[in-house]
C-alpha cells in the first residue's frame, strides 16, 4: 500500500494547532460577525428607507396635518337679518344669511356648524349636532353674541392670556410614539427577516458547521442593532427638535437607556418570532400579527387611554405601550428612570422572557 | 438485506484475486497502526426521519489521506450520512469516530479541524467574496488568510465582487474556499458540482485534485459517477440508506460488470426481440432491455459485436444507434440495483 507514506502525521498537526496565537481585534469572530451584519443592513436600500426615511416622512406628514392653527373661524348661518346683525359682533364666527331650505341643506352637509333661526316670542333656536365639538363651540359663541347684543352684561370681568407652548401639541405627543414604533419595527424586522432568510438559505447551518461560537452570532445582531439605534433615534429626535421644536425635558442618558432597553426587548421579541420559521412568509405573518395590535393599542398616534378601562391592564403590559409611555414621560414631563420603573420593569420582563424562550426554541437549520 | 450486502462483499473477494478487499490485507501486527490511520470510522449508523428511514445501519471507514466517494442516487442517504459525520445531525444509533475524536466529547476541537461544504448553501449575497472569507477565517484558529484562500480557488479577479453577482461555478469555488480557510485535516464535500456546467465542473475537479495532493482526507458525495471515478481512490455506493458496494472505482467496475458496454436501440421491435438469444452470444455476460434500449455487458468486444449483428439480422430486427463504451461506475450501479442513477 503506497498510501501509507502519504498519510500526514495528524498528531504533529494537533500539537501545532495548540500553539498560542495573538488575535488582532478586527479578526475576532464577534467583530467580523458584527461588521458583516452592519454591512448587510447598509447594503439593503429598502431596509434603510423603512428605518430612516419612513418615520421622518410620517412625522412630517402628521405634523403638518395636525399642526396647531390659529383659533379657527366657525361657519354658521341664519335666516333672519336681525340675528345676523347680532352675531356679526363675534369675530370667531362667520355668519351667512340664507333662505331656510339652503341653510338646512348646508347644516346637513356640514358646510356650517350651526343654524340660528328665530323662534316664538323673539326667542332664538339653535340647530346643530351636539356630538360635533364645532357645533357645541358655535352654540356657545353664538348665544353669547346674541345675549350681549340684547344687552346682557357679564357680572365678572374676564381677560385671556394665550400660551402655545411646545410640549403640549399633537406633534409633541406624536414624536415619542413614532420613535417607539420605529424601535419596535426596525428591531423586529431587522432581526426576524435576516434570521429567517439565513435559515432558509441554509447559511445558519453552514455557520454552525464552523467553530463559530453560537452566542457570538446572536450577540452580533445585538451589537449591530445598537450601532443602528444611535442613528435611528438621533434622526427622529433631531428631526422633531429641528423642525417642530419637540422638547426633550428628561435626561438624555435616561432617554438613551430607555431606547436601548426598548430596542433589546424588541430584538428579543423578533428573535422569538424568527426562532422556528423556515420561510419569509411565515415569519412576516407572525411579525405583523404581533405588531399590528400594538400599533393600534399602544398609543402611537392617539392616547391608549381611549380604550375601555377593562383592557387597560393588558395594554399597559404590552412592550410598545411601556416603551412609548416611558419615552413620552421622559421627553415631555422630564421623568427620570426611577419614575419610569413600571415601564422599565415591563420592558425588562419581556426582554428576559422572549430571550430565554427564543434560545430554547431556536432552530439553526 | 444484510445478507445481500454480505454476498456482494464476498463476490468482490471471490471474483478477482488482484482486487484488494475493502480492508487492507496486512499481517495482524500492523492492524493497530492501520486503525490509527483511519480518519473516519462509522459503525452501525441509523437515522430515521418522521416518514422515512434515511440510513439503515451503515459502516464506513475512510483512511487518512484518501479521497473517499459516497455515491448514490438522490435520496440514498448520502447527505444524512455526511451531516451525521459533520456533527450537524444526531444519529438514532451508531458511532462516529472522526480524527480519533467523538462529537459528544470533542466537538470544539473537531470543528477547528474540519472543512465543510454543504449541499446548496447560499452565502450572503450582499457581501463581497473577500468579506465572506474574512468572516469564515475569523472562526478558525489557523489557516490561510482570506486573500490566500481566494487565490487557492482562483477567484482573484472576483475578490471585491458581491456574492450575488457570481456565477454558479464561482459560488461553488467560494464555498470550497470557505471550507478551506481553517486549513482542515478532513474535508467534507457534499455534491460539490451538482448543477454546474461541464466546464465549471472540470475546473472544480482540478481544484479538488490539487488539495488531494496536499495530503488532506476528503469525503465526497456525488451522484455523478464520472466525478467519483476521476477524484476518488475508493468509493462506497449507497442505495436506500445502505452501502451496496465498496472498493476503488476500477475494482468495482472489474468485479461487477464486464469491461465493455454495448448499447443499441431496437425501437418498436423491442417487444419481439429475443433477449435470451442475445445472452447466449459468446463474450456477452448480461443483457438488459428497457424502453426499447438494450444494454449488454461484454467481455470480448471484437467477438460479441459481429455476433450481435448476425443475431439481429437473423431475428430480422433493424439496428439503430449502436454504441459501445468502457464500463463505468454508472454501469456498476445499474448492475447492482437494476436502476439508473437518474431514475428519480
Amino acid at each position: 500500500m503506497s498510501e501509507t507514506t502519504a498519510i500526514p502525521d495528524v498528531r504533529a498537526r494537533t500539537a501545532e494547532r495548540k500553539a498560542p496565537r495573538g488575535r488582532v481585534f478586527a479578526e475576532h469572530p464577534l467583530v467580523q460577525l458584527t461588521v458583516v451584519r452592519f454591512l448587510e443592513t447598509l447594503r439593503e436600500p429598502e431596509a434603510l428607507f423603512w428605518i430612516f426615511a419612513f418615520p421622518i416622512l410620517l412625522a412630517a406628514g402628521l405634523g403638518i396635518a395636525f399642526r396647531n392653527r390659529p383659533a379657527e373661524v366657525l361657519k354658521i348661518a341664519t335666516v333672519s337679518t336681525e340675528i345676523t346683525q347680532s352675531l356679526q359682533r363675534e369675530k370667531l364666527l362667520a355668519v351667512e344669511q340664507l333662505d331656510l331650505q339652503s341653510a338646512e341643506e348646508a347644516l346637513r352637509t356640514g358646510k356650517i356648524a350651526l343654524l340660528a333661526v328665530p323662534g316664538a316670542n323673539g326667542s332664538v333656536v339653535y340647530r346643530y349636532d351636539d356630538t360635533n365639538p364645532e357645533g357645541r363651540t358655535a352654540r356657545m359663541l353664538a348665544d353669547r353674541a346674541v345675549q350681549q347684543a340684547a344687552g346682557r352684561v357679564d357680572p365678572v370681568v374676564s381677560s385671556d392670556v394665550l400660551m402655545r407652548e411646545p410640549g403640549s401639541r399633537y406633534i409633541d405627543f406624536l414624536i415619542p410614539g413614532l420613535l417607539g414604533m420605529n424601535l419596535m419595527g426596525s428591531a423586529i424586522w431587522g432581526m426576524g427577516f435576516t434570521v429567517v432568510d439565513a435559515r432558509r438559505k441554509k447559511l445558519l447551518k453552514r455557520l454552525v458547521a464552523t467553530p463559530m461560537p453560537k452566542q457570538y452570532f446572536l450577540l452580533s445582531y445585538v451589537l449591530s442593532r445598537i450601532l443602528m439605534l444611535v442613528a435611528e433615534v438621533g434622526i427622529v429626535l433631531g428631526f422633531g427638535a429641528w423642525i417642530f421644536h419637540v422638547p426633550v425635558r428628561g435626561s438624555l442618558l435616561d432617554l438613551a437607556v430607555v431606547c436601548l432597553l426598548g430596542s433589546l426587548t424588541f430584538s428579543a421579541l423578533g428573535l422569538l418570532l424568527a426562532s422556528r420559521a423556515r420561510t419569509i412568509e411565515a415569519a412576516s405573518g407572525l411579525m405583523n400579527a404581533v405588531m399590528l395590535p400594538m400599533w393600534i393599542a399602544s398609543g402611537v398616534f392617539f392616547s391608549a387611554q381611549r380604550f375601555p378601562d377593562v383592557v387597560q391592564p393588558i395594554i399597559k403590559a404590552l412592550p410598545l405601550t411601556a416603551a412609548i409611555d416611558a419615552l413620552r414621560a421622559n421627553m415631555l414631563q422630564g421623568a427620570n428612570l426611577v419614575q419610569l420603573a413600571p415601564q422599565v420593569g415591563v420592558l425588562g420582563a419581556w426582554l428576559i422572557f422572549c430571550f430565554v424562550v427564543a434560545l430554547k426554541l431556536f432552530r439553526w437549520r | 438485506m444484510a445478507r445481500k450486502l454480505y454476498a456482494i462483499r464476498i463476490m468482490f473477494r471471490g471474483t478477482d484475486s488482484m482486487v484488494a478487499c475493502p480492508l487492507p490485507r496486512r499481517d495482524t501486527g500492523f492492524m493497530s497502526a492501520v486503525a490509527s490511520q483511519l480518519a473516519l470510522r462509522v459503525k452501525g449508523l441509523q437515522k430515521a426521519y418522521q416518514d422515512v428511514v434515511a440510513v439503515k445501519g451503515l459502516d464506513l471507514e475512510v483512511r487518512a489521506g484518501e479521497c473517499f466517494g459516497l455515491l448514490g442516487p438522490n435520496g440514498a442517504g448520502k447527505t444524512t450520512t455526511v451531516e451525521i459525520c459533520e456533527g450537524l445531525t444526531a444519529p438514532d444509533s451508531g458511532d462516529v469516530e472522526l480524527l480519533g475524536m467523538h462529537w459528544n466529547s470533542d466537538a470544539k476541537q473537531l470543528r477547528q479541524r474540519l472543512g465543510i461544504q454543504l449541499q446548496d448553501t447560499q452565502l450572503s449575497e450582499k457581501l463581497t467574496v473577500f468579506e465572506t472569507l474574512r468572516l469564515f477565517r475569523s472562526f478558525f484558529e489557523q489557516g490561510p488568510g482570506a486573500a490566500e484562500a481566494i487565490a487557492l480557488v482562483q477567484l482573484e479577479e472576483k475578490t471585491n465582487s458581491r456574492v450575488g453577482n457570481l456565477s454558479g461555478g464561482q459560488k461553488q469555488r467560494l464555498a470550497l474556499a470557505c471550507a478551506l480557510v481553517g486549513d482542515p485535516d478532513f474535508l467534507f464535500l457534499d455534491e460539490p458540482t451538482t448543477g454546474l456546467d461541464p466546464q465549471a465542473r472540470r475546473q472544480l475537479w482540478d481544484l479538488i485534485e490539487q488539495f488531494k495532493s496536499s495530503g488532506r482526507t476528503i469525503l465526497l458525495t456525488t451522484h455523478y459517477m464520472d466525478e467519483a471515478e476521476r477524484l476518488c481512490e475508493r468509493v462506497a455506493i449507497m442505495d436506500n440508506g445502505k452501502q451496496i458496494a465498496l472498493g476503488s472505482p476500477r475494482e468495482l467496475i472489474a468485479s461487477t460488470c464486464a469491461e465493455h458496454m454495448v448499447a443499441f436501440s431496437a425501437g418498436a421491435n423491442s417487444l419481439v426481440l429475443d433477449v435470451p438469444a442475445l445472452r447466449r452470444i459468446e463474450g456477452v455476460r448480461d443483457v438488459r432491455s428497457e424502453n426499447g434500449t438494450v444494454e449488454m455487458q461484454v467481455t470480448e468486444l471484437h467477438l460479441a459485436v459481429p455476433a450481435l449483428l448476425a443475431e439481429l439480422t437473423r431475428q430480422n430486427i433493424p439496428l439503430t444507434e449502436l454504441s459501445t463504451h468502457s464500463a463505468t461506475l454508472e454501469d456498476v450501479f445499474v448492475a447492482l440495483t437494476g436502476r439508473h442513477l437518474r431514475d428519480e
